[in-house]
């Protein structure tokens, strides 16, 4: 899955860094949350909300796909001006 | 409560700008006055008189100090009043707010909250702005929009095809796909396009005297709230850097802007334009000046519209997000992060 994209510039690593790459040649985004788990959605925001949200959800048994949860308010922030 | 951050470094001007005379300028809803000592440090004071509010940017310099324009209350560099029109006994309370400044990278920056908790790792550097290997061009136009427009304008350069079509833009900058990393600890944005075969834009054509087809590289590091650096990275087809040792068959363009709010629906638009080649070429500095200048033009137009939309839109107006805001989204979620620190007050010391 991962074998198509895009070489990376520069690759950060930390635990709170975040990367999000543009699956070539499809209109498909990869999140990739610091712990390596990775998530696909075509909404930037639906994304973004997989990937803070994720790190709370390491010890989940329903693991790195559950995402259908309803966002917590600071996830709000996403969206606010 | 303020939309942007407090406690944070903002730039208030080049330091070009700031000579021999007064400089009146709003930061963040705070109107200051800026001048530079016989001795070439800069200060920042409060430009309101404390006796009738007079602005002392329009007022006198003499000796380090300002004299006010209307009824002569004098301060010094601290802000405190040295001198009152036909009194002996200065009252205790005559002073005005004085702020914290650095003047690094040619730029004058100015801190923004509570001058005690003043922080110098907080600020961002942009070293090729003064740097020798490098020339740089610059302006400074005023945006009549909230700073989060411009902020969400850099962080998305997929407008550059539409909007600036025929100077920076090419289809392939819209066509190319992104790659976004945030480090949240850092508080970094970074936004990487890498075009490996692309139309030169008549911008970099004109400028690098490249003919034909290019490798046209663009990443961005957005340190919120203020600065925004592009580094552009432009080489014929192939020409990759090498693994070892200077990339000097390419050229690079480091291009820099500090968005500074001035108001809750106006900012400070400062942009520069710096280069690694063609150093004391005056005919390049000037092509660049001119044709970055109608770009940084062609947002302010948009944007000044956009405010006016937003403005008048009705609450909770959805906005649609695609994937060329992957960094926008993030660039937002931080800002909101660091106003909502900013706005944290140390713990209320009780006293009598
Ligand atoms: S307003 Fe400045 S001295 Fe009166
Ligand atoms: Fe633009």
């Amino acid at each position: 899955m991962t074998a198509d994209l895009p070489a990376p510039e520069r690759m950060l690593t930390g635990r709170t860094v975040y990367r999000v790459v543009w699956k070539l040649n499809t209109d498909v985004l990869v999140g990739y949350c610091w712990c390596g788990a990775p998530h696909e959605s075509e909404d930037p925001i639906e994304l973004w909300e997989w990937l803070l949200a994720h790190p709370d959800q390491h010890d989940d048994a329903s693991g790195e796909g559950g995402s259908d949860a309803p966002a917590p308010s600071d996830q709000r922030e996403l969206v606010s001006r | 409560m303020p939309s942007w951050p407090l406690n944070q470094w903002y730039v208030a001007a080049y330091s070009r700008e700031i000579t021999d005379g007064l400089l009146g300028r709003t930061i963040c809803g705070e109107p200051l006055v800026f001048y530079r000592t016989s001795d070439g440090e800069v200060v920042a004071l409060a430009d309101r008189c404390v006796h009738r509010r007079y602005p002392l940017s329009l007022s006198h310099l003499k000796d380090d100090q300002i004299i006010c324009g209307y009824h002569g209350f004098t301060y010094d560099r601290t802000g405190g009043c040295v001198a009152a029109p036909g009194q002996k006994r200065i009252p205790r309370t005559a002073r005005v707010p004085a702020f914290e400044v650095r003047e690094v990278d040619s730029l004058v920056w100015v801190w923004i909250g509570e001058q005690d908790r003043v922080d110098d790792a907080l600020l961002p550097r942009a070293p090729w702005l003064d740097s020798p290997d490098y020339t740089t061009v610059r302006g400074m136009e005023p945006l009549q929009a909230r700073y989060g427009l411009l902020v969400d304008n850099l962080m998305d350069l997929s407008h550059e095809t539409y909007l600036h079509g025929g100077y920076i833009g090419t289809p392939e900058v819209a066509e190319t796909p992104i790659t976004t990393e945030v480090d949240e600890d850092a508080r970094v944005v970074y936004v990487s396009r890498h075009m490996a075969d692309a139309a030169c834009p008549p911008f970099y054509a004109r400028s690098t005297g490249i003919e034909g087809r290019i490798t046209r590289w663009q990443d961005i590091e957005y340190h919120p709230p203020c600065l925004y650096l592009l580094h552009s990275r432009i080489a014929p087809v192939g020409v990759e850097p090498p693994a070892d040792g200077p990339d000097d068959r390419a050229f690079h363009v480091e291009v820099v802007y500090a968005i500074t709010p001035e108001t809750e629906h106006s900012t400070h638009d400062f942009w520069m334009v710096a280069r690694d080649f063609a150093l004391e070429d005056q005919e390049v500095s000037d092509f660049l000046a001119e044709n970055n200048r109608t770009v940084v033009l062609q947002d302010v137009v948009a944007l000044d519209v956009l405010e006016q939309v937003v403005e008048g839109e009705k609450e909770n107006y959805q906005e649609l997000s695609i994937n060329i805001d992957t960094g926008g989204l993030a660039a937002r979620r931080l800002l909101a992060a660091m106003v909502k620190d900013g706005e944290e007050q140390p713990a209320p010391v009780t006293a009598r």
